[in-house]
């Protein structure tokens, strides 16, 4: 009999015990704190603590991993694994999370809406995710999977006064009751042939009956549609654009990139795990979803006068270029997706970002007319959404350039020319809405109002989404030591 | 420094960047002297490259290396040879003069003007020293946008759909490029082990024919929408009609090159089978001359002096790629040489045009005629600048499509017959237009006062003229430099 909980164990799920202790501190001194603007500022660095304490503790998991040669650290007998893949996302889900959490102060304050709930529920949504990216078993991936999805619910319809809020919630939720509904049902599948939740047991179960068994089939189909819900890809995209458009723009900043890598990683844990022997059986349906990903979220992204609105279609299109990096389904294609959505964290938030230092007073800094002459009124927040922008659409110096190019070489190596060219081919289109925004920016008529004020925190976040984002593109290569990770022994 | 040369070219005009961005905004004399100062800074660094260039050697010269993204194989590596020095030089003074052109052009948002200029230069010199084709791409790619911003920014009545359309065209083009790019290292890779993209070691690959083709196709997207080529030309009159003139200058003598400039380094060696092969060799050819035609003809038809001077550049740009593929000594250095001169006489034609735009505010050429007689200078500019282009003999044009048209005779006397008249149309264009804006009597009384060249404006032209008279009174230097390196590629590009 094996020991309950171990020193192993201990080790390995830190990070997430310390993001639910904030999570919980942070609500408990929301109600022993009086109320008050210092307060809410003690909350907010509260929740910052968190997120270096975590990154403490990941980065202890990181040199001990590093130490040994790489080897994959499992815990609780093997429902919890810390390797390579758990790590390169837990960095990822920890980025988003301190960047969503240093540009909310300012906008909560604006909307009067601030309270600590908002910050709890943003550690308890990395909690969750931190269990997508180590849980190799199919209860705690679900788990995982439903302590992220509600903790967004919630924050997606923060702005209780707001209607368009409520209703970006509601769809959301609806939605995604649906899709973790799918997915359960593809567990239950895996379970049913397997006997066992483990996702080592599992992979013997479906290895054993080969791809053309109708079960694995079923599996395939339940997962892929519930985990496309969650990655936004068309045709399962359609809550994005109006949970982006409506909800606040900090927890969308979050949600686009830390939601959306989320269900990657589980998508990763499943289809290169235990479905990785049942290839043929998801192969052609990932190439659709990632096609239509593109065409969808490209062409809608032309029209789009609300900038939220357009900058989920594109997230639409990125998710199509990252399931693709799935389709070459190479150790070039695993790091492409990892360089993909480590870049896009900060590209987009970065994007986000200036939408959220247009956001004062009346003006809510979402439609394309409230980016008219930006340059002129300010021309800092102007050039770094320029660089975000460039970087969004996969243009040298920026990181995102190095993004693409990684995606396109898995094709290129796997032999898919075809889908090479057809994703190229988005890619250039794409910076047509992209170049619309700059346009407006550079070329507008410059709007009236006071000049845009940053707190203390959006600074910051400003600054390192910039450098991370401009510096990574320029000298790329501590992104793809971090990208090998998922591939090391 | 010796060892650090082409860095030094490489980095002096960034340098001129952050030099512009610590200068304070509000002394507008003071800005435009910085970025003058950068612009001849960025000239003069390119000196010691041209006296210590040995013509006659083989490969690169003046070569540096540093890893950039070792997990990549990419490096940080440089190296000139005759046909990139050449190009690098023109560079420089075409970075120079449209800095200098703009003294009086340019009144809005100064420094960002400039510091745009200054990037947009580093970034064609990058495209033309690296020996790394990451590098390469990554410059290639970074010209792109400064002149989005030249374009959208201070450009004409249309100015966004023509810089939209330029920043659309030219992405599409190199994105697909790029795969062909992707495709060559891969193969590279599978055949020796090694993740490099360094030039010299791509040579080394032998591809499957139907592979070379499809990365031949690739990169011809990517080069042709640059040069442009018929027919994919069309962003091309937009592009250069809506620019200010520092940004027409730039993009005909400099940014045009990049693509004839990618066929002769990348495309003939890199890829030689498919480059010589009869059916490829036989489309670019009517491509060319489609392109050398049909140029001239809608030039003939322009009412608009700056778009007639954009259609004569795809007329001209024609007869390099036509060169190129012809595929022997005289075609390809031809063609080196007539980038230089297109560069030199082109640019000399859109000052014109931006001088007396500036003075009178209008292109239709039906609102001029008789100017020789209040612009007296200006004409005689004009007449060297017509000369150079049409190809008038002791001129730099004349050389260059004269060779051109040799290399060309050998290869097929067909295309060196359509060719022909394209030089005739060339000098029927360049000579009405002449004769309907300089010539006869003065039609309207807005001509008679109009100022002539001033000694700035003098002295942007000064050095182009002396260059074009050394063209084409005394092309040996020009043609020793280009004499190794052609030799090189012809050794790698069988004729059969």
């Amino acid at each position: 009999m094996t020991a309950f909980y171990t020193g192993t164990d201990h080790f390995a799920v830190l990070p997430a015990l310390l993001l639910a202790l904030f999570g919980c501190a942070v609500l408990l001194f929301e109600f022993v704190l009086p109320v008050g603007m210092a307060s809410r500022r003690a909350l907010a660095a509260l929740t910052l603590a968190g997120e270096g304490f975590t990154a403490y503790s990941l980065y202890r998991q990181h040199s001990y991993l590093s130490s040994q040669g790489w080897p994959a650290l499992t815990a609780f007998q093997g429902a919890v694994t810390i390797d390579g893949l758990a790590l390169a996302f837990n960095w990822m889900f920890l980025a988003a999370a301190g960047l969503a959490a240093l540009i909310s102060y300012r906008y909560l304050e604006t909307e009067g809406e601030h309270s600590g709930e908002y910050y709890g529920l943003l550690l308890f949504a990395q909690f969750g995710m931190f269990f997508l990216a180590s849980g190799t078993d199919l209860i705690v991936q679900f788990t995982g999977l439903e302590t992220m999805a509600l903790s967004f619910y919630v924050l997606v319809g923060f702005l209780r006064g707001r209607r368009r809020s409520n209703e970006a919630a509601l769809k959301y939720f609806v939605l995604g009751v649906l899709s973790s509904g799918l997915i359960l049902y593809g567990f239950s599948v895996l379970y049913g042939i397997s006997g066992s939740t483990k996702l080592s047991a599992v992979a013997g179960a479906v290895a054993g009956r080969g791809a053309g068994d109708p079960l694995i089939w079923l599996a395939v189909a339940t997962l892929g549609a519930g985990l496309f819900f969650k990655i936004a890809a068309a045709p399962f995209h359609m809550w994005a654009p109006d949970a982006y458009d409506g909800g606040p723009t900090p927890v969308v900043a979050y949600l686009s990139v830390a939601s959306k890598a989320a269900a990657f990683v589980l998508l990763l844990r499943l289809f290169l795990g235990p479905l990785a022997a049942a290839r043929e059986a998801w192969q052609g349906l990932t190439v659709m979803v990632a096609l239509a990903s593109l065409a969808v979220g490209t062409i809608a992204a032309l029209s789009q006068d609300n900038v939220k609105r357009l900058l989920a279609y594109s997230s639409i299109a990125h998710g199509g270029y990252v399931l693709l990096g799935l389709v070459a389904g190479n150790a070039r294609g695993l790091q492409g997706i990892v360089v993909y959505l480590l870049t896009y964290v900060f590209m987009n938030t970065g994007a986000f970002l200036v939408l959220v230092l247009l956001r004062r007073g009346e003006a809510e800094g979402n439609h394309i007319d409230d980016l008219s002459g930006l340059m002129r009124r300010s021309p800092a927040a102007a050039v770094l959404m320029l660089l975000f922008l460039l970087s969004l659409g996969g243009l040298p110096p920026s990181s995102g350039f190095i993004a693409k190019y990684y995606i396109f070489l898995a094709l290129v190596e796997s032999g898919h020319y075809a889908l090479a060219a057809v994703g190229a081919i988005f890619a250039a289109a794409g910076l047509y809405y992209y170049f619309r925004l700059v346009k407006t920016m550079f070329g507008g008529r410059e709007l009236a109002g006071e000049p845009l004020a940053a707190s203390m925190g959006t600074r910051v976040a400003m600054v390192s989404t910039a450098v991370v984002t401009l510096g990574l593109g320029l000298y790329p290569e501590p992104l793809l030591q971090l990208a090998l990770l998922p591939v090391k022994p | 420094m010796e060892g650090r040369l082409l860095s030094l070219i490489l980095l002096t005009p960034l340098a001129g960047v952050l030099l512009l961005l610590l200068t304070p905004g509000g002394n507008r004399r003071l800005i435009k002297l910085m970025a003058n100062l950068a612009g001849v800074a960025g000239f003069l660094v390119t000196i010691p490259l041209m006296m210590n260039f040995k013509a006659g050697t083989r490969g690169y010269q003046f070569t540096e290396r540093l890893p950039w993204i070792p997990s990549l194989g990419v490096e940080y590596a440089l190296g000139v040879d005759g046909i990139s020095l050449l190009l690098v030089a023109l560079t420089a003074l075409a970075g120079a003069l449209a800095i200098l052109c703009s003294w009086g052009a340019v009144e809005e948002r100064l420094k960002e003007f400039y510091a745009l200029l200054l990037l947009q230069q580093a970034g064609m010199m990058g495209v033309f020293l690296a020996t790394d084709f990451f590098l390469f791409y990554f410059c290639w790619e970074l010209v792109l946008i400064p002149m989005y911003f030249i374009i959208g920014m201070w450009g004409g009545e249309r100015r966004l759909y023509a810089a939209i359309k330029f920043v659309l065209y030219t992405v599409l083009g190199s994105v697909l490029m790029l795969l062909g790019i992707l495709a060559l290292y891969w193969q590279h890779f599978q055949q020796t082990g090694i993740y490099s993209f360094d030039i010299v070691k791509l040579m080394q690959v032998t591809l499957p024919p139907g592979t070379e083709h499809w990365i031949f196709w690739a990169f011809f997207i990517g080069f042709a929408i640059k040069v442009p080529m018929f027919p994919f030309h069309t962003w091309l009159p937009d592009a250069h009609v809506e620019a200010p003139t520092a940004g027409s200058v730039i993009l005909a003598a400099v940014l045009l090159k990049m693509g004839t400039y990618g066929f002769v380094r990348f495309s003939l060696p890199l890829l030689p089978n498919a480059s010589a092969d009869r059916t490829v060799v036989r489309v670019i050819a009517v491509l060319s001359l489609i392109a050398i035609l049909y140029g001239a003809l809608v030039s003939l038809m322009q009412k608009d002096w700056k778009r007639l001077v954009a259609y004569s550049s795809v007329s001209h740009m024609g007869f390099c790629t036509l060169g190129i593929f012809a595929l022997n000594h005289a075609g390809i250095a031809g063609s080196a040489l007539q980038q230089v001169n297109h560069g030199i006489s082109t640019s000399m034609l859109f000052l014109l045009v931006g001088i007396i735009y500036e003075r009178r505010h209008t292109r239709e050429i039906a609102q001029y005629g008789g100017l020789a007689h209040a612009m007296p200078g200006f004409a005689k500019v004009f007449a060297f600048a017509v000369f150079s282009s049409a190809g008038l003999p002791l001129l730099n044009g004349f050389i260059g499509e004269f060779t051109i048209l040799q290399g060309v005779f050998a290869a097929n006397r067909t295309w060196a017959a359509f060719a022909v008249m394209g030089v005739v149309l060339g000098a029927a264009y360049l000579l009405w237009l002449y004769q309907r804006t300089m010539l006869g009597a003065v039609t309207r009384e807005e001509n008679r006062g109009v100022a002539d060249l001033t000694p700035r404006e003098w002295l942007t032209f000064l050095p182009l003229m002396a260059w074009a008279l050394w063209i084409g009174l005394y092309p040996k230097p020009f043609f020793d430099v280009l004499d190794a390196p052609v030799r090189a590629i012809l050794e790698r590009v069988a004729v059969r």
